[in-house]
């Protein structure tokens, strides 16, 4: 097991390298640059930028130069659009905002989204199961974008019972209409995966064991038939978890939140090169993480995969 | 008093297509210690009817009729009740062992949980007696084994744990669907000879059942014939098949190979009923070379012939002697 961890690190590295040169290219063949505006700019001027932020050197370069000052110096640079920010300075400020909602949505979708599952699989064709699907049919197909505005509409305009953006770490009510409005699609899905899996498993044949040894309906759910019934949500867990602790474009943007989602947004849409890459790298990194993480977790669940 | 009584017993299933007609007003009772013996088809409803004395059919399957076992009515009782029974007095030996066992599961957890339910034992007794039981499967090295996951074990040790596992707690009536099915001749066996060691000793009641009629001639005291959800013929084994008094039996003794004689196996024409909605008459009638007017509209009553044999044929068993001669 250890040497498996220790190989699947060892392959992170090559792919965050082809990520980090791959993103690299791509960005600096977008048409653009982060001084390009409406602005007529003198050429001369123009030359100086691009020499101080290494622009004019051929691309080869500046990706090597980009490499070394990352693993070396863990240093991404200083942010091309905002004069006074580094790139490090963007992501410690944004990422634990992001990581805290997300990271509570992430808690909120599995907690309702497990527990919903499996209730509606166990009183299938029921009142509770047909308003668990509806509600979730309904989460998914509704729009964050959409879901924002009208939490705002009801619970900041109509009750003025939470603040409608802003945010603070020391007071929770800055985090429940965030929190809402990341987790209500994930937690949709969550339902859904779970409800269908845990049919599955119910419809098996050890589960007709279980039944015929005389065990009480509550343990041969507990016991015999929720670690199978998990195997696919917890294949959907690892990606959902980093999409939702890298934070969200409307949630930053409708609430204000400060977080790295509108960061990234912005930073493609002004040519960041710095602080694009910079998160880009993060979110890679996550992600690689966490899938070795659902990997683990598969061989915790199922005892036939062994590394 | 018999161990177990069933009268009238069916079972329905509901379908989108219809309801599916899967047993059909089936009586049979069981002595203790004795062994009975299902044969039939696939399709022909015995696994059905095992299933609804357990409680486990699937959710949309219906039963209905009396099931009396040891004085006490058990049909559709309320689940709490049925967890009495179930493991503890009627135990079951599932058809395919790679998938009745929990794959997620130790073996020890699976044996022990039986034990500490039924009998209150601790996990370290339940833990003990689960690896005597093992020893008496013949599970060899079942103290070590006994921590393994099941797809550790081959098909038939895996099927010697499904058989330790239903013996747990000595019932009084084992249910085996199929025991062998899913496993080599060779394993096979060894499987039914442990069977039947292990009815001996424990003296318990058995219902075995199987499309092989070789493993219920040398298992079983009596054995019914099941066709369509029917019972077509009742019997004790040995003159079930000296002298099968049923067309459909006939059919199926024909159809099997034979060593002993340099003919060749005569398969029964035509295919299994459907069983969909009520039948109307003989539901072998289609594939009866015998038949006749009235076996399309009545279904024959099962009627005594021999002591201990039923049938349910219209056609005496004299005339399909001659029409089997000519």
């Amino acid at each position: 097991m250890i040497v498996y961890i220790l190989k699947r690190l060892a392959v992170a590295i090559p792919t965050l390298l082809v990520l980090i040169i791959v993103s690299y290219m791509l960005m600096h063949f977008a048409p653009g640059n982060p001084f390009s505006s409406e602005r007529a700019v003198s050429p001369e001027i123009m030359k100086n930028l691009d020499a101080k932020y290494g622009l004019n050197l051929p691309l080869w370069e500046q990706i090597v130069h980009y490499l070394w000052q990352v693993v070396a110096h863990f240093d991404f640079g200083p942010s091309f659009v905002y004069k006074d920010r580094t790139v490090n300075d963007i992501i410690a400020q944004g990422f634990p905002v992001t990581l805290t909602y997300g990271f509570l949505s992430f808690i909120a979708a599995v907690a309702v989204g497990v527990g919903l599952g499996i209730t509606s699989a166990i009183r299938r064709n029921s009142w509770l199961d047909y308003c668990a699907v509806g509600l979730s049919i309904g989460a998914q197909v509704l729009p964050n974008f959409v879901m924002a505005p009208i939490l705002v509409l009801i619970f900041t305009l109509g009750l003025h019972w939470l603040p409608g953006g802003g945010w603070s770490f020391h007071d929770p009510r800055f985090w429940i209409l965030p929190v809402i409005a990341l987790s209500t699609s994930y937690m949709a899905s969550i339902t859904r995966i779970t409800r269908s899996s845990m049919l599955d498993v119910l419809g098996s044949n050890h589960i007709r064991t279980a039944r015929a040894k005389g065990l009480p309906n509550r343990k041969v759910i507990l016991r015999h038939a929720l670690k199978p019934a998990l195997v696919p949500v917890v294949s959907y867990l690892g990606p959902a978890f980093v999409s939702m602790i890298t934070g969200s474009v409307i949630v930053d943007v409708y609430f204000s939140t400060g977080g790295i989602g509108k960061s990234f947004v912005d930073s493609a849409l002004n040519r960041d090169y710095a602080v694009m890459m910079g998160v880009t790298i993060l979110l890679g990194t996550l992600t690689i993480l966490f899938n070795l993480v659902v990997d683990i977790l598969y061989a915790w669940i199922d005892p036939k995969i062994r590394y | 008093m018999p161990l177990l009584d069933i009268k009238d017993l069916n079972v329905r299933f509901g379908t989108p297509d219809g309801e599916i007609h899967a047993v059909n007003g089936v009586n049979l009772s069981l002595g203790r210690g004795e062994a009975l013996g299902i044969v039939g088809e696939s399709g022909s409803g015995k696994s059905q009817l095992s299933f609804s004395l357990m409680g486990l059919l699937a959710s949309n399957g219906r039963a209905s009729g009396s099931v009396t076992f040891d004085g006490q009515e058990i049909l559709n009782l309320p689940e709490p009740q049925l967890n009495r029974i179930r493991s503890e007095r009627i135990a079951m030996v599932f058809q395919d062992p790679m998938t009745a066992l929990n794959p997620y599961m130790r073996i020890s957890d699976q044996l022990t949980e039986v034990l500490v339910l039924h009998k209150g034992l601790s996990k370290r007794d339940a833990l003990k007696e689960a690896v005597a039981i093992l020893d008496a499967v013949r599970i060899p090295d079942a103290a070590n084994r006994v921590r393994l996951y099941p797809h550790e074990f081959s098909g038939g040790m895996r099927q010697r744990v499904m058989i330790a596992m239903a013996l747990l707690c000595k019932p009084d009536l084992l249910i085996a669907d199929e025991p062998t099915t899913a496993l080599d001749v060779t394993v096979q066996a060894q499987i039914m000879e442990l069977l039947g060691e292990l009815r001996r000793e424990l003296g318990m009641a058995t219902i075995l059942i199987t499309h092989d009629l070789g493993v219920v001639a040398g298992f079983c005291d009596r054995a019914i014939v099941m066709y369509g959800g029917r019972v077509m013929e009742e019997s004790p084994v040995d003159p079930l098949f000296e002298a099968p008094s049923h067309p459909y039996t006939r059919g199926l003794l024909s159809a099997l190979p034979r060593l002993d004689e340099d003919t060749a196996a005569t398969p029964i024409r035509g295919n299994p009923p459907n069983m969909a909605g009520a039948t109307v008459g003989c539901p072998f009638r289609p594939r009866c070379d015998f038949a006749e007017g009235i076996c399309a509209q009545e279904m024959p009553p099962l009627e005594g012939f021999a002591p201990g044999r039923t049938r349910a044929c219209h056609r005496a068993i004299s005339a399909l002697n001659e029409e089997a001669a000519a």
